[in-house]
């Protein structure tokens, strides 16, 4: 392995160990982060020239805990003898189960429910993720100066507040973990269907990071909705490739070319899926929304072609998951399903119903729905709106594509 | 220890039994609200609660000048004004909401969670 894989898998697989010991050690995320990112550069320089150190991690946490300890003395924050003593002498043992124990706190800390959402997901992505700055406002297409202020307000927001670094209490911990689960999948749904008229379909930095997460989590706090969501995670990225065409378009679950399919993350995706279930069958929980969305998932990647979709099947995934959820949002994918087993009419008659007129992907199921009735016109016209509203530039081309494939309303036949 | 402002806001115009609608809702909310004090004392967290006056009962005073002006009225127009607020102390924010949400379900109102600056803020703030 060179120095550079060296320094890019300390990266990925020890900054949140690093940024959490350092704040457990110096109560401070702020001098945590600061601290990291000091510790890394310094391996930049040194790796080089000295070798890459036997425990990389342990370097790395060794290092930016000088780094903080120097920063301190310098603005004589901390003068007093016993506190520095404390600091130099208190080095905690690195017991793995400990330091794992401190990366969920920093999840914790980074999705408490007193910050925004915006701020949760820009925080995990910094603090956990070890993003940069750029990489997030990027990310998320705001201006760097605006991602920075929300980041270092949020990072003032947790120190003035007292928010804690600590595990949420027994009582809170189902709550606060589904509250980081929320984080997780904003970011990879944000990745899966990046908005912006410039931005790539599918953005894959935030798509993995989400996926990777994930698994930390789930590695931390096991449970059914962790699996369920990592399944989810998988059987969604496994169909990435086949899901926007040559000419950058969209491609419909029903025209990808399945054989695109990434078959070891439907592999893995579907195993999950099978040890959620067989938890519910020994008397686990219900399943909750994530399994649900996985499951119907997990169907749809069983089959080797569109045609062999069990749709009764996904019918039934839908009524639980509405009992569970019962937004409008759910109930429009419902609808999709309704219009295999039952038909487009009856399924139009249930989204006309629902109360989504700001919502892209309302226009284009009626869209769908009105084409597949004939009804080009009012096709057309919920195309435009559809249109009007999507912002992904993959889904945009295609529903251009449809809407311009209509009979034209002279032509007088049926589309 | 962290000290917390838990503000309660209510509408700018009482009504004749304060925010609570009758007679009997606002005796209820009274002593929920005295059973909560009883405990945020009991617990170690109290260190000060009162409620306030309507205000439009408020003076705002601008003393920079040679003489002081006064004018009648609220510092700031607003629809909801706060009522009556607690000064707690609390070990870290997550103790203070669990808190701050008892308070709300005593008083019948919304509460505003505010940490007071301490000693490390005002230093770091003066850069010492």
């Amino acid at each position: 392995m060179t120095v550079d894989d060296a320094l890019t898998r300390a990266h990925r697989e020890e900054w949140a160990r690093v940024v959490a010991t350092l704040t457990r050690r110096f109560g401070d995320l702020g001098v945590a982060e600061d601290a990291a990112a000091e510790a890394f550069a310094t391996a930049v320089e040194k790796w080089p020239s000295d070798g890459v150190p036997a425990n990389p991690g342990a370097w790395l946490t060794t290092t930016g805990s000088r780094k903080a300890i120097d920063r301190l003395r310098r603005e004589s924050r901390r003068d007093d003898k016993h506190e520095e003593a404390r600091l130099l002498f208190d080095e905690p043992p690195r017991d793995v189960g400990a330091v794992d124990d401190d990366r969920l706190r920093l999840v914790f800390t980074c999705c408490h429910p007193a910050l925004s959402p915006e701020a949760r997901v820009a925080l995990t992505l910094r603090m956990v993720g070890g993003l940069t700055m750029p990489e997030i406002a990027r990310a998320f297409l705001v201006p760097e100066p605006t991602m920075g202020q929300r980041i270092t307000r949020a990072k003032a927001k947790i120190k003035a507040a007292h928010i804690p670094y600590r595990m949420p209490e027994a009582e809170d911990l189902p709550r606060r973990v589904d509250g980081v689960l929320a984080v997780l999948f904003l970011v990879f749904n944000e990745g899966y269907l990046a908005t912006g008229p410039d931005t790539d379909p599918v953005r894959h930095d935030l798509t993995a990071e989400a996926i990777r997460l994930t698994r930390l989590v789930r590695e931390l706090v096991p449970g059914g909705e962790v699996t369920g969501l990592l399944a989810l995670m998988l059987l969604t990225q496994a169909r990435a490739a086949a899901r926007v065409s040559a000419t950058g378009e969209l491609v419909t679950l029903d025209e990808q070319d399945r054989g695109a399919w990434d078959r070891d993350l439907i592999d893995e995706g579907h195993a999950l899926v099978r040890e959620t279930l067989a938890d519910v069958a020994a008397g686990g929980p219900p399943p909750g929304r994530y399994q649900l969305l996985a499951a119907i998932n997990a169907v749809h990647t069983y089959a080797r072609d569109a045609r062999d979709t069990d749709w009764s099947q996904i019918t039934t995934l839908y009524d639980r998951l509405v009992r569970l959820d019962p937004s409008p949002v759910v109930a429009l994918n419902r609808a999709v399903a309704v219009a295999q087993v039952d038909g487009p009419d009856v399924a139009l008659a249930l989204v006309d119903r629902l109360p989504l007129d700001g919502y892209h992907a309302f226009h284009a199921t009626r869209a769908d729905l009105l084409r597949r009735l004939g009804r080009s016109p009012e096709a057309r016209d919920a195309y435009d709106r559809a249109i009007a509203l999507a912002g992904n530039t993959a889904e945009t081309a295609y529903l251009t594509r449809r809407r311009d494939q209509l009979a034209s309303p002279s032509a007088n036949r049926i589309g | 220890m962290p000290q917390y402002l838990l503000s309660v806001y209510g509408p700018a115009e009482r009504e004749p039994y304060g925010d609570y609608g009758s007679k009997e809702a606002m005796l209820e909310a009274f002593a929920a609200t005295g059973a909560f004090n009883d405990k945020l004392v009991a617990d170690g967290h109290f260190v000060f609660a009162n409620g306030l006056a309507e205000a439009t009962t408020a003076t705002v005073v601008d003393g920079r000048g040679d003489e002081p002006v006064l004018t009648d009225g609220p510092y700031v127009e607003a629809k909801e004004y706060i009522g009556g607020f607690w000064v707690i102390e609390a070990p870290d924010l997550d103790v203070a909401l669990k808190l701050a949400a008892e308070g709300s379900k005593a008083c019948g109102g919304k509460v505003e969670v505010r940490p007071f600056q301490t000693e490390d803020d005002i230093k770091e703030m003066l850069g010492a």
